[in-house]
């Protein structure tokens, strides 16, 4: 059939092919062309703009499980990073017409003009219980080259991310000062940091210093931080050896220490923790999370492939502060031998609730109150 | 935190008979607390006075009172089971009216009784005005602007700094809100601020700012006793502020929010929650939205289930109710699983990754002179609910669960003309979706329908696109259809009925099913999993769509569809759940497995705790085609399902699935009033002269030989609808043209009206044996007031045993005739101790939950079983037909009148009453019996 005579939306054939042989047809989307990458869904039914421009999707096909996408347009104030940061998005019903006071473009015009290819009308039930049953895969969207077999070869040939560093591919080239707070000092690790994170921070009036991936430590304790904060970040931080070193320093110090993600990890893993490969990972806006020390509930935002192994988790070496209520998966952690905790999740929130903001002065609290450490329970939903 | 050990008996409050505003999900609600609370081994009482519903059965909880929902009848409950605790939060206003009643008096505390599942000192903010102003203003909430004036200077002034006009007018102190309104033009502004002014006793009103046309959110939340709070899910109403919200079509989730606006929306919503008390239940918040700065202001908070957490648990699969009840007992959210995925926790906020579009059901027809615009005091008598993968699937499904001839969003039929279309759109209507379809389809622009229905444009371009799709469809040749056009128009939501009208042949249904089968495309099913797909499900819930892969298994045993019976109307409401229910748990209990089909998101029957699966579709042929073939069982039960279902057997017959009890034929011959009147002349049972006609002369003529006053009444219609008294021939003309206005070539009978004639119905089962009589009633009303609007007595009260046997033999030898098998309701009337029979439905009635409760007698699970196989010997034999009645049970009619205060207080032969209430006397001398006695000829009319 010629879609494309029904309406202009069903103008371009495209296919998303997997490395598994599956092969799936729809229409273009956004730029016309051909991405690969691991192929990975999210939960959220709000906050593509979020989730597409946030730098741990890196190198990631995001496939929105939520039907309709683009409803609402894109706005320049729901960008985590200064441009989308997925290889390509799938979904099952585009909206190229969009309705908010708030946005300025459509996505297709927002993925036309910064590059991003993507496909719709799939049926992206079936594709994310087939990962949920497979687990995640490479894959390869096309719009430029229909041949099934070709498309296939290409999603295998795709490298995997088990073992890739992707970090530096997305931190900041040189130091920059994000905000300039006359509150606490706090150096930022940027493995791939969501603009929020530094939001939030400066919300606290921080003074926010935001350093490439691979800075060395001294250089970072020249510029005499309060606190050091690991961002979140694409990639398998097995892969980051130098940075677990760097990570591994600070926790000698006397310096409150903050990792969020991809920061936990490496927090772990300097630790003497293990990371391990997730099957299907966790990717929504909607998972619960337990504070063991108040035993409240947060919902929280979660982007994660990687995950601290919980039968490495040493009692001398760290704390179970918080754990996934779905799979009782590890979602914080509180270090015993330094002033560092680090949780999994996404306390920056956006897109998700803001459940967990807390977290942010629960670092600042330690910075100024040393030993702390203390819950300021829930300090974003707060009826008082 | 586990559950109390120190409570162990809970007092349930329903919230009494069906009225416009609070209907069936307080069942649904009420059940599902009962059943939960007694899971974990709580003795549950209960009360309610409406006896249609599940929740007042003996399978819902330890002891049941049929009682009036009034501060006596608690008390005397209380006297007698002096329970630990009252939970009021799962029966509406009424519930929670009640018991803050008591708890004003002091009551609960007196009788150390606590009330849990809210903060009763709490709930009156939420219900006075300034209080919750006041509070929201403390908690930093947003709301309408205004301030108090004192004169019509001050009102200029106020208006002025509101930005202009509309504004609202409050006087401040009236009643019921009197001499308030919105000015919309500055040549009434000086009148009604007048008139605002001197109408306050303290000469003081409230000029606020007027958000008609914002957009309207709710979010369901609940909360533990640990003060964590989940969403259970965003809901967006398409039509703006100004429309009631269960008036409005509305949608799950969200559409138009960011994450950004929702996330703020989502605090406020908590922040609201914890401010108004500290209890573990279930809340519902309302936002307005301007779309114009996006500035986000609270409307109400309830702190309750309610109409729509019934939606939201539907919408979700999260059992609100259930989970509601045990957070009310002591637990906390993190304690409890998610019961959908049986793996993961309550804990959560459900993903999902469809759209469900709620559809209100109104009944207009039934009030003459009725204001049909959609204002902010509610008027629909039911909903739909349907799910799809998009928002044009579900929209057009929801369209098909109506039932009210529609095939989908239009396209079904000849175009409305131009003119017709505008005036529709101009006001809020409840069909305002089609009317924007129709706006569409006559080259409007989204600009131009959003301006004037201030609908989203969201909404407007998906509608749009349906009717280019539609566009497309028409210049289709059916025979040359290709698969993948096929499967895109499935996926819009298009019915076979709907496609066989647009292509360029002249074709039906049933040849594009074929056609389209002969293509592939086959609907498939998905399933509801509170989880976007992320976990495995355990939870048989499913809806139909158009995707690649089937996800509803189906298995080896012998299976039984139960059809369900849609949208609650009048005259086809609980009563029918009632029976689906009991039919349901009776063949389970059988061995069978159940398959529920239903669309009405209030029910028990679409609680996914009841069948074994259910399919949450419309009770549209075409729908249920699909689940017979899919799940090929060994029948269809129509019986239960009223009309709705009735309407399919023939059909259902027709793909060879047989029809369990009464066959298709046997039902149309008492539907078909020619071949039952053979029935009735051979069986040389009396029923009074009739004649049938198709046009004015014919009627006359009928009505002349039949002599007045006659009954004029319409053909397959339902409770009564358009049936008058006439008593002359310009009565007869004019009536008939009414009808025919409303239904084209519809065959008019015309019975003598039996004047004073004492009207009686029986509710009778026949396994193809014999015919055991369940219950006769005596009407206390006369013949001539609709059955569903009289107040029946269980037994009759002033019969001879002489007519009495003549009731019963001829219920007998009809069902006999008829070959009944399962249930049979005969309505009759009795006149100088003659017995004349007006009517038999060999289906179930609106008086089988009646009878069952005033007999405690299970009539609707024995019917099932009889429907199957088993024999009325068996439970005659134990001693399980056997009435347990004292004295006389009296079913009484409730309406809703208060809501059409335009339309006159009046009787008729077309039924009014929204829902019914059963009281138990010992003597004819009690209240209940002789007020509508002695009230019995005053409203009757035509």
């Amino acid at each position: 059939m010629k879609l494309g005579q029904v309406l202009d939306n069903y103008r371009d054939t495209c296919k998303i092919a997997l490395a598994d042989g599956t092969v799936v047809t729809g229409v273009a989307i956004g730029k016309r062309g051909e991405i690969g990458g691991e192929l990975c869904f999210n939960t959220s039914m709000t906050g593509y703009q979020e989730i597409m421009t946030d730098p741990s999707y890196h190198g990631q096909i995001m496939m929105m499980t939520y039907p309709h996408i683009g409803n609402y347009g894109t706005a320049d104030a729901d960008m985590e990073a200064l441009e989308p940061k997925i290889a390509g998005l799938v979904v099952r019903a585009f909206s190229y017409q969009y309705s908010n006071q708030m946005a300025n473009a459509s996505l297709d015009s927002f993925m036309r003009s910064h590059g991003v290819v993507g496909i719709s009308n799939v049926d992206t039930r079936t594709l994310v219980r087939h990962i949920r049953a497979q687990g995640v895969m490479n894959a390869v969207i096309s719009s430029t080259d229909l041949n099934d077999e070709s498309l296939v070869e290409k999603a295998r040939g795709w490298p995997s991310m088990e073992g890739l560093e992707l970090a530096s591919a997305v931190t900041t080239e040189s130091a920059y000062n994000f905000s300039e707070g006359d509150g606490p000092r706090i150096a930022v690790f940027d493995f791939g940091v969501k603009l929020n994170i530094l939001r939030s921070f400066a919300a606290k009036d921080c003074l926010v210093r935001v350093f490439p991936a691979s800075t060395a430590l001294s250089e970072i304790l020249d510029w005499n931080p309060d606190g050091i904060f690991f961002s979140n970040g694409p990639g398998d931080p097995r892969s980051m050896p130098d940075s677990i070193e760097t990570v591994r320093e600070a926790m000698t110090l006397d310096i409150p220490l903050f990792g969020i993600c991809l920061g936990h990890q490496l927090m772990s893993l300097a630790a003497g923790l293990e990371v391990y490969k997730m099957f299907v990972g966790h990717r929504g806006a909607n998972h619960p999370v337990k504070n063991l020390k108040t035993s409240r509930v947060e919902v929280s935002t979660q982007n994660h492939g990687f995950a601290v192994d919980i039968d490495s988790v040493q009692p001398d070496v760290a704390e179970m502060t918080h754990v996934n209520l779905n799979d009782g998966s590890v979602e914080g952690l509180a270090f015993k031998t330094c002033r560092a905790f680090s949780v999994q999740y996404h306390p920056e929130a956006s897109p998700g609730p803001h459940d967990s903001h807390y977290l942010f002065q629960q670092f600042l609290s330690e910075i100024t109150s040393p030993g702390a450490l203390v819950e300021s329970w829930p300090s974003a939903v707060s009826a008082k | 935190m586990p559950k109390r050990t120190d409570i162990k008996k809970i007092l349930l409050i329903g919230s009494g008979p069906i009225i416009i505003g609070q209907a069936c999900e307080f069942d649904y609600s009420g059940s599902q607390a009962s059943r939960s609370l007694r899971a974990e081994g709580y003795e549950v009482v209960l009360v309610n006075s409406n006896p249609a519903t599940i929740m007042t059965d003996p399978v819902t909880a330890d002891k049941i009172y049929l009682r009036d929902l009034t501060p006596e009848s608690i008390k005397q409950i209380v006297a007698e089971e002096m329970p630990d605790a009252v939970l009021p939060t799962m029966g509406g206003q009424t519930a929670l009216n009640l018991a803050d009643q008591l708890h004003q008096e002091g009551y609960w505390a007196e009788k150390g009784i606590q009330v849990i599942g809210v903060d009763i000192d709490a709930i009156h903010i939420t219900e006075n005005r300034q209080q919750f102003r006041d509070l929201m203003e403390s908690i930093g909430i947003d709301q309408a602007r205004s301030s108090v004036a004192k004169s019509l200077l001050e009102a200029k002034e106020i208006t002025q700094e509101l930005g202009g006009l509309p504004v609202v007018i409050r006087p401040s102190f009236t009643l019921g809100g009197s001499g308030g309104g919105i000015v919309w033009e500055p040549d009434q502004f000086d009148r009604k601020v007048m008139r605002g002014l001197e109408l306050s006793p303290v000469h003081e009103i409230l000029v606020e700012e007027c958000v008609f046309g914002w957009k309207e959110f709710e979010l369901e939340l609940l909360r533990d006793s640990n003060d964590n709070v989940i969403i259970i899910c965003s809901i967006e109403n398409v039509d703006p502020m100004g429309v009631h919200t269960g008036d409005s079509v509305t949608v799950v989730p969200a559409q138009t929010l960011t994450d950004k606006q929702f996330q703020v929306m989502r605090d406020a919503a908590i922040k609201m929650m914890r401010s108004i008390g500290t209890f573990a239940g279930g809340c519902n918040v309302q936002f307005a939205v301007d779309p114009a700065t996006g500035r986000m202001i609270a409307i109400e908070i309830n702190p309750r289930v309610s109409r729509s957490s019934a939606l939201a648990s539907k919408a979700t699969g999260y059992p609100i109710a259930k989970v509601a009840a045990r957070l009310a007992v002591g637990y906390t959210l993190d304690e409890l699983p998610n019961d959908v995925t049986g793996t993961t926790s309550a804990c959560f906020e459900p993903a999902i990754d469809y759209v469900v579009t709620k559809i209100p059901r109104f009944n207009f027809e039934k009030f003459e002179g009725v204001d049909e615009e959609l204002t902010t005091q509610m008027k629909a008598v039911g909903e739909v609910m349907a799910i799809g993968r998009s928002f044009p699937e579900s929209l057009q499904k929801a369209w098909q669960s109506l039932e009210n001839g529609y095939a989908g969003l239009g396209a079904d039929r000849d175009e409305s003309p131009r003119g017709e279309v505008r005036d529709r759109l101009k006001k809020p209507y409840w069909d305002r979706t089609l009317q924007i379809r129709n706006a569409f389809k006559l080259g409007a622009s989204v600009e131009e329908v959003a301006d004037i229905s201030k609908t989203d444009p969201w909404f407007l371009h998906q509608i749009q696109e349906l009717v280019q799709v539609e566009a497309e469809i028409r210049m289709q040749s059916l025979e040359r259809m290709e698969s993948d056009f096929m499967r895109l128009i499935k996926r819009y939501g298009f019915s076979d009925k709907q496609i066989a009208y647009l292509v360029m042949e002249d074709v039906t249904e049933d040849r594009v099913r074929t056609k389209r089968l002969e293509l592939g495309v086959k609907p498939s099913f998905q399933l509801v999993d509170t989880c976007a797909g992320e976990f495995p499900a355990q939870t048989p819930y499913f809806y139909s769509s158009y995707e690649t892969s089937c996800e509803s298994e189906v298995s080896e045993k012998e299976k039984v569809v139960i059809l369900g019976s849609g949208p609650n109307r009048i005259g086809q409401g609980i009563e029918f759940d009632y029976s689906c229910v009991h039919g349901v748990l009776a063949a389970k209990e059988m061995g069978y497995e159940t398959i529920m089909i239903n669309c009405n998101p209030e029910t028990v029957s679409t609680d996914f705790d009841v069948a074994d699966k259910l399919y949450f579709e419309p009770v549209f042929w075409e729908k249920v085609q699909d689940v017979i073939e899919h799940e090929q069982p060994i029948g269809v039960i129509v019986q239960l399902g009223g009309q709705t279902a009735l309407k399919l057997s023939r059909q259902i017959e027709a793909i060879g699935i047989p029809i369990i009890g009464t066959s298709a034929e046997n039902m149309d011959l008492a539907e078909d009033r020619g071949r039952f009147s053979e029935i009735l002349k051979e069986l040389e049972i009396p029923f009074p002269p009739y004649g049938m006609a198709t046009s004015v002369p014919q009627a006359v003529e009928a009505a002349e030989r039949i002599g007045y006053p006659v009954l004029v009444r319409p053909s397959y219609v339902l409770g009564g609808q358009g049936m008058r008294i006439a008593i002359n021939k310009e009565e007869v003309e004019s009536c008939l043209i009414e009808i025919w206005k409303q239904m084209p070539d519809n065959s008019v009978l015309l019975d003598l009206f039996l004047e004073d004639g004492i009207e009686l119905e029986v509710d009778a089962v026949r396994d193809g044996d014999e015919v055991w009589i369940a219950g006769i009633m005596q009407h206390i009303e006369p013949a001539g007031v609709h059955s569903g609007d009289s107040t029946a007595v269980l037994p009759p009260y002033s019969l001879s045993e002489v007519v009495l046997n003549s009731v019963r033999r001829y219920v007998i030898e009809i069902a006999d005739r008829l070959d009944v098998i399962g249930l049979v309701n005969v309505q009759l009337v009795t006149k100088d101790e003659i017995v004349y029979v007006i009517e038999a439905n060999p289906r179930a009635s609106r008086t089988v939950p009646f009878v069952a409760k005033a007999t405690g007698v299970p009539v609707a699970n024995i019917a099932t079983r009889v429907t199957l196989g088993q024999k009325i010997a068996e439970f005659r034999e134990r001693g399980e037909l056997e009435s347990t009645l004292i004295g006389y049970a009296i079913k009484e009619p409730v309406f809703s009148w208060d809501k059409f205060p335009e339309v006159p207080k009046e009787l008729g032969p077309e039924m009014k009453s929204t829902g019914e209430a059963i009281a138990f006397i010992d003597e004819l001398t009690d209240e209940h019996f002789r007020r509508p006695y002695e009230l019995r000829n005053l409203y009757l009319s035509r």
